[in-house]
């Protein structure tokens, strides 16, 4: 039931995730890059539930709750920020420094 | 009387306090300084008669009990008492009595000064503590003495402080001095540790029993204060800061470093005669070293020119001649020499002072600067200054030895003991013999320098010769006292064979008993030996004093400006051997590099300054920089430091 595959994919997905994040200068596009790794685990999730039970399955909805509620919360903040600063570049916002 | 004894002690203390506070606050209320300086003294001196008075009739020695001082446990109990016995009353008449006359003579000496307040609470204060010293009755208060003398001493010496060579020599004279000091503070351990008392009187009874003859620990003993005798009564080692504490004015070096503090060492050798007496080997030191010190520092007086200087150093010869005498067990030699040298070298000084004092007006009143000391620059002066001519005159033929002065008897009876001494122990032949050699050179430079002083012409700036005057009366009447007490001063332990009974012998004979008990007894010669070693004595004075006489005056005398450098052992005469070129070289340098170059340089401005405490800020500091350069506020940054910390978080848990 191509749980190695599955999980294969997973892990690719959530490796471009972290590239992406890593890479990515574009706050919205780092937000998408969070939201595939989001995503990929709950791949490996649904996948691993096949051998362990439904807990897996379960874990998944809390997971796109969550999500849900961090998208709003993060796209709200990437709206702020775009409004006072009319950039969504991570590199000019670095306020916060040492 | 004899109960009030601390009265001594106590008046100087206040007059010091007065003129102290007079100093700080009415400097100008010369009256009343002039009033209670040397009032205190005299009323002293008074007091110090009545004591005399009652010692005469006591059999034992009187013992004033102050106060608990140190009832540590039973074995050390330490009061502050006071010992009035025959030794200790001859010392007080001596620091009383000349202590007078000198700060009668200071009132005219220091007259224009202005810290004369200040002069006269020091002077005061000095003469507390010698008291303190001469009369307590046990070591630890001797010490209390002891050590406020020497602070006295620094005061006095960089009295004029604003020439940084005065305040210089001060603390030379305080340095050499607790090189001292710490000798005698171990040697009263050791004392404490082996005997188990400090009191002169205990000590006198217990030691005897309780030390072996010639055992090391007496030998340690006597040994570690001679050590600290040595800076007071200034031989051979530590001697160079005497003639440096010169920079005082100079009736202080009449009182300090002629007639009582530099004795004190002679005084207490005599005070723990018991110990010395336990320890030969001790003895024989003491009275080589007095040898030797009596003849090197009378060859370098030989060459100096300054007046004060030559006294200073015929001080340290003298010195010398009296630790002779008591390391030959010739106690009352020694306390006779001490007095007479009193009276004598007091003179000598105050003489001196009055000179320097007419000098230095003369070159004033002329406007120049030449060196008011300097004897190159006088001559003559007889004229101008007749009757310190005639006193400093009957002062250097005692000095010299010539009878029937007082100096000739002390020092004949010193020389007659080294010589009977002789005959069982070589080493106190050969100090008889450096002692001859020093009598000779002590008649040649008084004799040189009193012809330099008051005969031939003036050398100074001619200007100044008009000026040139004798010393009011209340300098010149001290001066008389003292040539009286110079030529009567003989009388008081007058030998057989001047009519006399050596009446200071048997006046001191109670309190020496328990240290002649010791001792082989010393019979002093008679007949023939006796007359043949006056003879000698006198006839060696009397070579001296011609020698110089006619050496002096025959000579043309350059003033210091035209004077040719001194050339092969002159040289070496006049730079006083250069003994304190070789501290320099040998200590002082040293001692001043390790200082500079690795405590403070390497040590403190590098190690403890840099490396420590700038060394931590600089490391806090940049650990601080390290930090805040992670704090960049980009967002990628800190996700990758994120992602390689769970990465290796992972790789860790998962482990492999």
């Amino acid at each position: 039931m191509l749980i190695g595959e599955s999980l294969a994919v997973s892990a690719v997905l959530f490796s471009i995730g972290v590239a992406g994040v890593l890479v990515r200068r574009n706050a919205i596009v780092v937000f998408m890059c969070v939201e595939l790794m989001l995503n990929a685990v709950n791949l490996s999730f649904v996948a691993l539930s096949q051998l362990h039970g439904m807990s897996g399955q379960i874990m998944v909805f809390f997971v796109m709750t969550v999500a849900a509620a961090e998208a709003a919360v993060g796209l709200a903040i990437i709206l702020a920020i775009y409004r006072h600063t009319q950039s969504v570049d991570l590199k000019s916002i670095n306020l916060l420094k040492g | 009387m004899a109960r009030y004894a601390w009265l001594t002690i106590l008046l100087p203390l206040l007059g010091a306090v007065i003129n102290g506070a007079l100093a700080l606050r009415r400097p100008e209320a010369r009256r009343l300084v002039s009033l209670v300086g040397p009032g205190v003294l005299l009323a002293a001196f008074a007091v110090a008669i009545g004591v005399f008075l009652d010692v005469r009739h006591a059999e034992a020695p009187i013992r004033v009990m102050l106060w608990q001082w140190m009832p540590v446990t039973d074995g050390l109990q330490v009061d502050f008492a006071l010992q009035l016995d025959r030794l200790s009353t001859v010392m007080l008449l001596v620091v009383t009595g000349v202590g007078a006359l000198i700060h009668l003579f200071s009132l005219g000496y220091m007259r224009a000064d202005k810290g004369y307040a200040r002069y006269f609470a020091y002077l005061n204060l000095f003469v507390a503590f010698m008291l303190v010293l001469v009369l307590g009755a046990s070591l630890p208060v001797s010490f209390i003495g002891w050590e406020g003398v020497g602070l006295c001493s620094y005061l006095l010496i960089g009295f004029w402080f604003e020439v940084d060579a005065n305040s210089d020599a001060g603390k030379k004279a305080f340095l050499a001095n607790r090189i001292g000091d710490f000798g005698v503070l171990v040697a009263m351990f050791v004392l404490w540790w082996s005997v188990g008392t400090l009191d002169y009187e205990a000590l006198a009874r217990q030691a005897p029993a309780m030390l072996p003859y010639a055992g090391t620990t007496a030998t340690v003993i006597v040994l570690l204060p001679s050590l600290g005798f040595t800076d007071k009564r200034a031989p051979t080692a530590l001697y160079t800061w005497l003639p440096d504490a010169m920079a005082g004015p100079t009736p202080v070096s009449a009182l300090i470093h002629a007639a009582t503090m530099v004795t004190a060492g002679v005084f207490l050798v005599i005070r723990t005669g018991v110990l010395f007496a336990l320890a030969p080997v001790a003895m024989e030191v003491v009275a080589i070293t007095g040898a030797l010190t009596a003849f090197f520092a009378a060859t370098i007086a030989l060459k100096q020119n300054d007046i004060k200087k030559v006294l200073a150093y015929s001080t340290v010869s003298q010195l010398g001649y009296m630790f002779l005498a008591v390391g030959a067990g010739a106690w009352t030699a020694g306390l006779f020499h001490l007095v007479t040298h009193a009276f004598f070298k007091a003179l000598l000084f105050l003489g001196a002072g009055s000179v320097i004092h007419a000098m230095h007006h003369a070159l004033h009143e002329a406007h120049r600067h030449d060196d008011a000391q300097d004897m190159r620059n006088m001559g003559g002066l007889r004229r101008a200054m007749p009757w310190t001519f005639a006193l400093m005159l009957i002062a250097t033929l005692a000095i010299a030895g010539i009878p029937p002065l007082a100096g000739f008897f002390s020092k004949d009876e010193i020389l007659a003991s080294a010589f009977v001494r002789g005959e069982a122990n070589p080493v106190f032949l050969a100090a008889w013999g450096l002692g001859l050699a020093a009598a000779l050179m002590t008649a040649y430079y008084m004799a040189r320098l009193m012809a330099m002083t008051f005969l031939g012409r003036f050398r100074g700036p001619e200007a100044a010769e008009p000026h040139l005057h004798e010393a009011p009366a209340i300098m010149t009447g001290p001066l008389a006292v003292l040539g009286v007490l110079t030529v009567v001063g003989g009388a008081l332990n007058l030998p057989a064979f001047a009519g006399g009974s050596h009446a200071l012998e048997h006046w001191l004979e109670p309190v020496l008993a328990p240290a002649n008990a010791l001792l082989d007894p010393l019979h002093l010669p008679h007949g023939l030996t006796e007359w043949l070693l006056v003879g000698g004595a006198v006839l060696v004075a009397v070579t001296g004093l011609v020698l110089g006489f006619t050496g002096t005056t025959r000579r043309e005398i350059p003033t210091p400006d035209r004077a040719p450098p001194e050339t092969g052992f002159g040289r070496i005469l006049a730079g006083k051997y250069f003994v304190d070129e070789f501290y320099h070289r040998v200590i002082i340098a040293p001692v001043v590099w390790l200082s500079r170059t690795v405590l403070w340089r390497g040590i403190d401005a590098f190690l403890i300054d840099r490396m420590g405490v700038g060394g931590s800020a600089r490391l806090a500091q940049g650990l601080g920089w390290l930090g805040s350069r992670l704090q960049n506020g980009q967002v990628a940054l800190y996700v990758t430091l994120f992602t390689v910390g769970a990465v290796l978080i992972l790789r860790a848990l998962v482990g492999g």
